[in-house]
């Protein structure tokens, strides 16, 4: 029984409480140093001057999404995979996928807001940025699926299918919106024929923000996953606090105490 | 049972139920005629407009027609303990699912011949290359009536299934809807030749997407 429970207790947990804060205060000072880097370290672009800056969050914002997504489908597949089964796994896909969206939606608006000073236009119909956004409504669509209250296990196999279905689809959106149009800045740090002299304090700006920003992906992913976890559990505790109340009604004279309550581990 | 019997069986239950009910015929046919009505009354008709874009209308309207054809496919496995014989036939997954994406698909594919001829009536396209135009309608269209399947009966058995299999199923087919477009585009304006890569990449779509619904269509049918 106290096994049982110290079982569960794990259960709810992603990283021990320590980690986590640990990393909750790491994630906060990376984030103060990145926004002072950003903002005053790093100099004002040549060309672009001030509204340089922004990709100093636009990038890791993008890197987190894809990290996210990856995430999910990687938990996703964990979970219909019968030997790894385990409502960890549905839990990590689904906390994940949110954050995913919310950095998915980060980043359209700060290429918004970048775009328009630089290219003069919020929003152009080129490659990446429609793929960002067919990106956005494929996991938007998930989360909706996530929401519908329906027996965890169930759940658990239809959003695992459904990330599934989605990761696969990104290629092939990517692909095909690649066909149609490109306007997009081509990859500056990676491109070999280019061989980009980017200013070394600028660099390691971007470099800085894409460990910031992973720092709190991963802290953030944690306590959602608790939140996940805890919700469960007390959704557990009042469907057996419902039965015992039911069956206390039931009886004439009960003696029924709180017992089927605190032994809540199942 | 032979996989290609038990396909065929399923099929011929949808469209048996299509031949008496003629949902499909005297609802959804009439709503993709309307659709394309309303886009001329939208746009101007005078211009030329409609013609430079009557593929991305025709497509978007066939789009649009499929999530309603999608809801009807499974709304007729809700009622009277439908869902329960599926389960209970014997039948497998695989069986399943190709049975009635078949449906779907041929009542998609005579969906969009009705279509097809509003366009050239109304709208004043010519269908020219007509060999890619065909090969690219059909590779849309399965794949569409694949993903629909698939979406069908992840959805199936919940409350709100109505409003959630659009928001799933359209990014999911935005590459169809790119393709498929770019096809026709080719095909009846541009250059022929142009429109084999599109049709290569419904292709692949359909064949993808048919694979992952014959393996995921059991499994989703328990929980639904």
């Amino acid at each position: 029984m106290s096994d049982q429970t110290a079982e569960k207790r794990d259960d709810t947990r992603l990283l021990k409480p320590v980690v986590s804060t640990v990393l909750g205060w790491a994630s906060l000072v990376a984030v103060v140093v990145l926004t002072l880097f950003g903002l005053w370290g790093a100099p004002a672009d040549a060309v672009q001057s001030d509204a340089q800056r922004l990709m100093y969050i636009h990038v890791p914002a993008a890197w987190i999404a894809y990290l996210a997504f990856g995430v999910t489908a990687l938990g996703s597949a964990l979970w219909l995979w019968p030997k790894t089964r385990s409502p960890v796994w549905d839990r990590v896909a689904g906390s994940s996928a949110e954050i995913g969206v919310i950095f998915t939606a980060l980043t359209l608006i700060l290429g918004s807001l970048w775009g328009r000073p630089v290219w003069g236009i919020w929003w152009a119909w080129d490659a990446r940025l429609v793929t960002t956004a067919v990106l956005f409504f494929l996991y938007l669509g998930y989360l909706a699926l996530r929401r519908i209250p329906t027996s965890p296990e169930s759940r658990a196999k239809r959003c695992s299918i459904a990330a599934l279905i989605a990761f696969v689809d990104v290629p092939i959106v990517h692909f095909s919106v690649n066909w149609w149009r490109t306007l997009h800045q081509q990859g500056t740090v990676f491109n070999e024929q280019l061989d980009a002299k980017i200013h070394g304090v600028m660099a390691f700006t971007l470099w800085f923000g894409v460990l910031a920003f992973t720092l709190v992906y991963v802290y953030l992913l944690d306590r959602r996953y608790r939140l996940l976890a805890l919700d469960e559990d007390r959704e557990d505790r009042e469907v057996e606090l419902a039965i015992a109340e039911r069956v206390a009604a039931e009886r004439p004279v009960g003696n029924v105490s709180s017992a089927p309550v605190g032994g809540s581990a199942q | 049972m032979s996989l290609w019997r038990e396909v065929r069986l399923v099929a011929g239950k949808d469209l048996r139920i299509e031949a008496r009910s003629k949902v499909t015929l005297q609802q959804i046919v009439p709503f993709g005629m309307i659709v394309l009505l309303l886009f001329a009354f939208a746009l101007d008709p005078d211009r030329g407009i409609l013609r430079r874009v009557a593929p991305g209308l025709f497509w978007v309207t066939v789009l649009l027609a499929a999530l309603l054809a999608v809801s009807r496919s499974f709304g007729i496995e809700a009622d009277n303990g439908a869902r329960d014989g599926l389960r209970l036939s014997g039948l497998d997954g695989p069986a399943l699912f190709l049975g009635k994406a078949a449906a779907l698909a041929i009542e998609l594919l005579a969906l969009e011949v009705v279509l097809t001829l509003v366009v050239v009536l109304v709208y004043g396209i010519h269908l020219d290359a007509l060999v890619p135009l065909t090969l690219a309608t059909i590779a849309a269209t399965v794949g569409v009536a694949a993903t629909g399947t698939l979406y069908g009966v992840l959805a199936a058995g919940l409350r709100v299934r109505e409003t959630l299999v659009p928001v799933l199923l359209l990014p999911v087919v935005a590459p169809v809807l790119l393709g498929a477009t770019r096809a026709w585009e080719a095909a009846i304006d541009g250059i022929p030749s142009d429109a084999w890569p599109w049709v290569g990449l419904l292709g692949v779509f359909a064949l993808l997407f048919t694979a992952i619904g014959m393996l995921a269509f059991g499994p989703l049918l328990e929980e639904a």
